[in-house]
């Protein structure tokens, strides 16, 4: 379980880097462009709050993960 | 436990219970009246905009809850739980009734929706104080072992504030004519929250301090600089990590499709009577909300992961059939007509009606079209046609059951939630810890479901997608689905991590 477990640590941090991307460049950033205020009230919440909080606290969750410090002998 | 402390115990329960009642009762009917607080505070030229500002708005309050939880979580590890959720009591009821007191839009022009947005950030704020701290002083009081059960009665309080709200809202209307209630009589739940408030805060000052809390203090115990020890610690900030994405999350968006994006989805997609889609949400929530207790009873048994995991993983396998199956129930497509009239009734001030349909099938559904001329704004001299659907009969008792079965997955979630958040921190920080991933997982991750579900929904329509009525389900089904693999492979089925024994 330990290893499954730093395993799935790479896949948090490149989902995370997957989520950063497709939230900036996919969502937020043509929404914010095309002028209109619901886009650019919709473009703005995604990219100065869902997308930090996941990108961040995801690679962040998936670093600790890799490190082992999810390891069932340090819970 | 011997009689006492049951008694005392309840006597927590209840002066807890009634103050987070009333401040999730203070939050919910501004979401419950948005559609009429849109006309009132926002530019009525273009409503979908007034709505969209609104739901920015609604945005707003769920995003200020995390500093919320970070600023009065602080306060109550350095000067004590019980005070720090009186004061957020009192900041929540003040900003309620203000909004209450504040002129339209067509009054004081801008000044209207600034000073909403205002206000309805110190709710947020307010919010993002007080439930972590009812929870944590209620869980400090319940002996070891019967924490989910005790806290289950502060989880309770959501869903039951949101049914208050929604009672408060239905007798309001159902005591004045549709013009009083339009005119003034919205106003009145939040003016209401001034004397529930009052209430709440005789009752709860004269609660003592929290047992664990104050043998911390007495100790010298407390932390000095909770933020710092919470997150600046990497052997804390990995639980706070773990309670967001395998638990906060997922419950978080379950909890928020059960309870508003089930009720946004029949009045805009299924064009149900608002009135009665209010009612059937209600009923399902009185039905639903014993089960808050079940769970959390269930949780101090057979452990808490697998009744939130399994909440979740239902609820990933199943949205989809169940919003298809609601859908059905008001497509008339699929229905079979027996009788239909048309009336040529008098216009109105903004709109003239052409003529008004009503036609009735053959399992009592009834659907009123309108259809009408704008006379004012950017769509003047555009026709529109306004549907209305009324269902009833077994119809009307099946869409109770399937709002129904969604109310029980948020029970599983959230039931033990409180708990388990509890049990992963130590005295010292747990105010701070356990709020700050509770209220991003449903501030954050829940608050904005709404905003994202219908964007996704609008999108999938424009782009002429069949089923475009099931889109905005992408959002809970993905995030509940991450959730549910991260708490299923990294959440311990134990209460209390081993190194804070």
């Amino acid at each position: 379980m330990n290893n499954l477990k730093k395993f799935l640590g790479i896949l948090w941090i490149v989902l995370a880097l997957f989520t950063a991307y497709f939230s900036i460049f996919e969502l937020a950033l043509p929404k914010i462009s095309t002028g209109h205020q619901e886009d650019l009230v919709f473009g703005i919440i995604i990219l100065c709050i869902l997308t930090p909080i996941i990108s961040i606290g995801l690679g962040l969750f998936g670093y600790y993960s890799l490190l082992g410090e999810y390891d069932q002998n340090k819970m | 436990m011997n009689e006492n402390n049951t008694k005392s115990i309840w006597k927590v329960i209840g002066a807890s219970s009634m103050g987070t009642l009333i401040e999730w009762y203070d939050f919910f009917i501004f979401g419950s009246l948005s559609i009429v607080i849109s006309t009132k505070f926002f530019p009525a030229e273009n409503p979908t905009a007034a709505f969209l500002s609104t739901l920015a708005t609604f945005a707003a309050g769920f995003v200020v809850r995390p500093f919320g939880a970070l600023f009065f979580g602080r306060l109550g590890d350095i000067i004590g739980r019980k005070y720090t959720f009186m004061v957020t009591l009192m900041l929540m009821g003040g900003a309620t009734f203000l909004i209450g007191c504040i002129p339209s839009y067509e009054s004081i022009g801008f000044w209207a929706p600034l000073l909403v947005l205002i206000l309805r950030l110190l709710q947020g704020l307010a919010l993002g104080g007080e439930y972590g701290g009812a929870a944590t002083y209620v869980a400090e009081h319940a002996p070891l072992g019967q924490r989910g059960y005790w806290t289950s009665w502060i989880q309770t309080t959501a869903t039951f504030g949101l049914f208050i709200s929604l009672v408060v809202i239905l007798l309001t209307k159902g005591f004045l004519s549709e013009s009083q209630f339009d005119s003034w009589g919205w106003r009145v739940p939040f003016l209401l929250s001034l004397v529930m408030v009052y209430v709440s805060y005789l009752i709860r000052k004269k609660m003592k301090e929290s047992p664990e809390f104050s043998k911390a203090k007495a100790e010298g115990k407390t932390s000095t600089n909770p933020l710092k020890e919470s997150f600046g610690n990497r052997y804390n900030l990995k639980f706070v990590l773990l309670a967001l994405f395998g638990a906060a999350m997922g419950q978080g968006v379950v909890w928020y499709t059960g309870q508003f994006y089930s009720m946004s989805f029949m009045k805009t997609v299924m064009h149900l009577q608002s009135d009665q889609a209010d009612t059937i949400l209600g009923i399902a929530l009185l039905l639903g909300t014993p089960f808050f207790v079940v769970f959390g009873w269930l949780s101090d048994k057979i452990g808490r992961k697998w009744i939130m995991l399994g909440g979740m993983l239902l609820a990933v396998l199943t949205y989809r059939p169940i919003y298809e199956s609601m859908y059905q129930l008001s497509n008339a497509e699929q229905k079979v007509k027996v009788n239909e009239t048309t009336e040529v009734p008098s216009g109105t001030q903004t709109t003239e009606i052409i003529s008004t349909t009503k036609t009735q099938y053959e399992d009592q559904t009834e659907v009123t079209r309108t259809s009408m001329i704008h006379q004012s704004g950017k769509l003047k001299g555009q026709p529109m046609t306004k549907t209305t659907v009324h269902l009833a009969g077994k119809n009307y008792m099946l869409l109770v059951l399937l709002i129904f079965i969604q109310v029980i997955y948020i029970t599983m979630v959230y039931g033990p939630i409180a708990a388990f958040l509890v049990e992963l921190f130590p005295v010292k920080i747990r105010y701070t810890s356990m709020s700050l991933p509770y209220h991003v997982g449903n501030g954050i991750f829940g608050g904005l479901l709404p905003a994202v579900s219908t964007y996704l929904t609008t999108n999938a329509e424009a782009s002429n997608t069949p089923q475009f009525y099931l889109a905005g389900l992408w959002y809970p089904i993905i995030i509940a689905m991450v959730c549910f693999i991260i708490g299923s492979i990294y959440i311990n089925n134990k209460s209390t991590p081993a190194t804070h024994e």
